[in-house]
């Protein structure tokens, strides 16, 4: 069956009906609009495109081809696990506020010009950020409040690229873009959502911040819609080579100081997301191939994880590593699905994360790239010391933490349930997933024996080292500094040193009034003081007692002054030469 | 430990020294397994059985040690940002 229904409007619809539905019925009604957006998703004909007027500009609303198809896809079909993951949550307004995100980024990937996409990309800055601030702690208020303002950042340079753009070309389609500022200022405001170093920390500062269900249905939107945008607008763009590898090794290093569980997943994100940039930069329809499946990949085991990391935070209060630990008596489905998420997202063969980062590989080996490659086995490696293997270990084995939660809700198992069996359908039987890919597949296998064995030995040896340097991973109560600082501490020392200069320079101001008033003020009460007390001295009799010496003089000279007793001449000579001062000093 | 105060079942020396043979009766099969099927060269050094097993080993190495070396001048208090 065929519909042309955009599946944004199951999101926005639910997010209207919400008011209608109490309790247990608005989870089942929002977890319906999952599946819902899912089955508009599944029956959208290829090569829909509507279109809608605006200022001149024909936009291009809604758009279906392969690519925008493939995102939309897993966008709904992660909404539906991430609502069953939260089928208890009673908390509205998250619920409000995943409706609206999911829905936008469901908006911006069939977006097929650059003003409806940054509309949606608006909405989903805004809307995510509740999700974040939705924790209620001191410590998500001010990680949402930064990452409001880096991502209203990141739109403003979105948008001056956009203007800049139309200016230049009159064209508002987004499809492959030229190298002129315009597209340099419209990739910045992208790779600040990818989280491309050095705009990397909001994510890994915020998500782990955000609520339980919050963490698990932001690790998917953001930096996937941000990769289609770069699988769209700029592939073939050598800089994503450099930027994607630089990504992938700064979330693997970060990972390894960090001692949160959630924002050891944080950095995986970063780290993973580095392999889909680096595909965008090749730009052959390999590595398209390969970013795109391996962002589809990535969502299905990111979330998992997230939920894994979440079923812990809500059994246990704790996401510390160093408060955690020997979980796996407690919780071991938790554990076990968790793990399934884990060997993914280092690539295991058997797990969808091998079926499409190898592709990536691939796809830097086809064209020679060899420190590409290099790099990129490095972040395989990397990425298995520390989500494959420091997240599960420190959290379910490790020392005992003596905590003995309860095993995660049902609901929130059979989430990962789902999740983890589709990691694994698709690392065993990976075909659908190639039939949805904007590019034909044909001749690449990614079971192939040699590199199966090259692979394994890579991952087992890595195993080793793990196990081998496991007394130098032992993890510290602490948090590690990052470009962050500069806009944490340097900007509050920017706020203390302008404080300082321009507070200093109104005081010294201030003073230097006052005293010039004061100043001024006894200069004129003194003028006619030693005006008197030299025309008394002339003719002593015109001021009383003529004999009185000068300093008995000057005082009767100042009371008589302070009220006003003065002989009319006297008073007339001292008035009109004080006058007479004060116009000369005026003139 | 569990309640009868026995030692869990992954805290055993018994156990924990049957989880390491098998690590590394594991890796070793990878080994073996490169003279049936080897991995295909790319960089030119890497043509001798048994480089992926020694790349991979490397590299955690070397990113743990990096790791742990920009540890001592990057960690801070969790409460650095707090005043």
């Amino acid at each position: 069956m065929m519909t042309s229904m955009h599946p944004l409007f199951a999101y926005l619809g639910a997010a209207a009906l919400i008011p209608l539905f109490t309790g247990a019925w608005r989870n089942r009604m929002v977890l319906a609009a999952g599946v819902f957006g899912l089955f508009l998703v599944h029956s959208l004909p290829e090569g829909l495109a509507a279109t809608a007027s605006f200022l001149g500009h024909e936009l291009t609303v809604f758009r279906v081809d392969a690519l925008s198809r493939m995102f939309g896809y897993i966008f709904c079909l992660n909404s539906v696990f991430a609502f069953l993951f939260a089928y208890k949550l009673v908390d509205v307004r998250q619920q409000l506020a995943a409706l609206c995100y999911i829905g936008s980024a469901v908006g911006a990937v069939f977006a097929g010009d650059l003003i409806t996409l940054y509309v949606f990309w608006e909405v989903m800055a805004v809307a995510s950020t509740f999700l974040i601030l939705a924790r209620k702690t001191t410590l998500s208020s001010g990680a949402g409040f930064r990452y409001v303002l880096v991502h209203l950042f990141g739109g403003l340079c979105m948008l001056a690229g956009i203007i800049v753009h139309v200016q230049a070309t009159g064209s508002i389609a987004l499809t492959s873009l030229a190298p002129n500022l315009g597209g340099w200022l419209i990739l910045a405001g992208v790779l600040i959502n990818v989280s491309a170093f050095p705009f990397a920390r909001w994510l890994s500062e915020s998500y782990p911040e955000a609520t339980v269900t919050g963490g698990v249905i932001l690790s998917a939107y953001t930096t996937k819609t941000a990769v289609y945008v770069l699988l769209r607008a700029f592939p073939g763009w050598e800089v994503l080579i450099v930027v994607g590898c630089v990504m992938a090794v700064y979330g693997i290093i970060y990972a390894v100081l960090e001692n949160d569980m959630r924002r050891i997943l944080a950095f995986s994100i970063t780290n993973q997301a580095g392999f889909m940039v680096v595909g965008a930069g090749i730009g052959t329809a390999l590595s398209v191939n390969g970013a795109a499946a391996h962002a589809f990949c990535s969502i299905l085991y990111t979330s998992l994880l997230w939920m894994s990391a979440g079923a812990v935070l809500a059994a246990t209060g704790k996401s510390k590593c160093t408060e955690l630990g020997g979980l796996h008596k407690a919780m071991p489905l938790t554990l076990l699905l968790g793990f399934i998420g884990a060997l993914t997202i280092s690539s295991f063969p058997g797990t969808a994360g091998f079926t499409s980062k190898t592709m990536i590989i691939q796809a830097a080996a086809t064209e020679h790239l060899v420190w590409v490659l290099l790099v990129l086995e490095v972040a395989s490696a990397g990425v298995f010391l520390h989500a494959g293997l420091k997240y599960p270990f420190f959290v379910f084995f490790s020392k005992d933490s003596g905590l003995r939660p309860p095993e995660a809700p049902r609901h929130m198992l059979l989430a990962m349930g789902g999740l983890a069996f589709l990691c694994i359908l698709i690392g065993v039987y990976p075909q659908p997933l190639y039939a949805l890919l904007p590019f034909d597949v044909a001749g690449f296998d990614a079971y192939k024996a040699g590199k199966l064995v090259g692979h394994m030995q890579l991952l087992l040896f890595s195993a080793a080292a793990f196990f081998v340097m496991l007394p130098l991973l032992r993890n510290t109560d602490t948090i590690a500094l990052d470009t962050d600082w500069f806009y944490r501490r340097g900007g509050s020392l920017f706020y203390r040193a302008v404080s300082a200069t321009f507070n200093g320079l109104n005081d010294v101001s201030a003073k230097a009034a006052g005293r010039m008033v004061h100043g001024f003020s006894e200069f004129c009460r003194k003028v006619p003081e030693w005006v008197l007390l030299a025309v008394t001295s002339l003719s002593p009799d015109s001021f009383g007692t003529g004999k009185a010496n000068a300093a008995l003089r000057l005082k009767q000279i100042r009371d008589s002054l302070d009220a006003a007793a003065l002989p009319v001449g006297g008073s007339l000579v001292a008035v009109t030469l004080g006058l007479a001062v004060l116009l000369g000093l005026v003139l | 430990m569990s309640k009868n105060n026995k030692p869990d079942f992954f805290d055993r020396p018994k156990t924990r020294r049957m989880l390491w043979t098998l690590l590394w009766a594991a890796c070793g099969l990878t080994l073996v397994a490169q003279f049936f099927a080897s991995p295909e060269p790319h960089f030119g050094f890497d043509d001798f059985p048994g480089f992926n097993a020694l790349f991979g080993f490397a590299c955690v190495v070397a990113l743990v040690l990096v790791g742990k070396g920009l540890g001592f001048i990057l960690k801070r208090d969790t409460d650095y940002y707090d005043d």
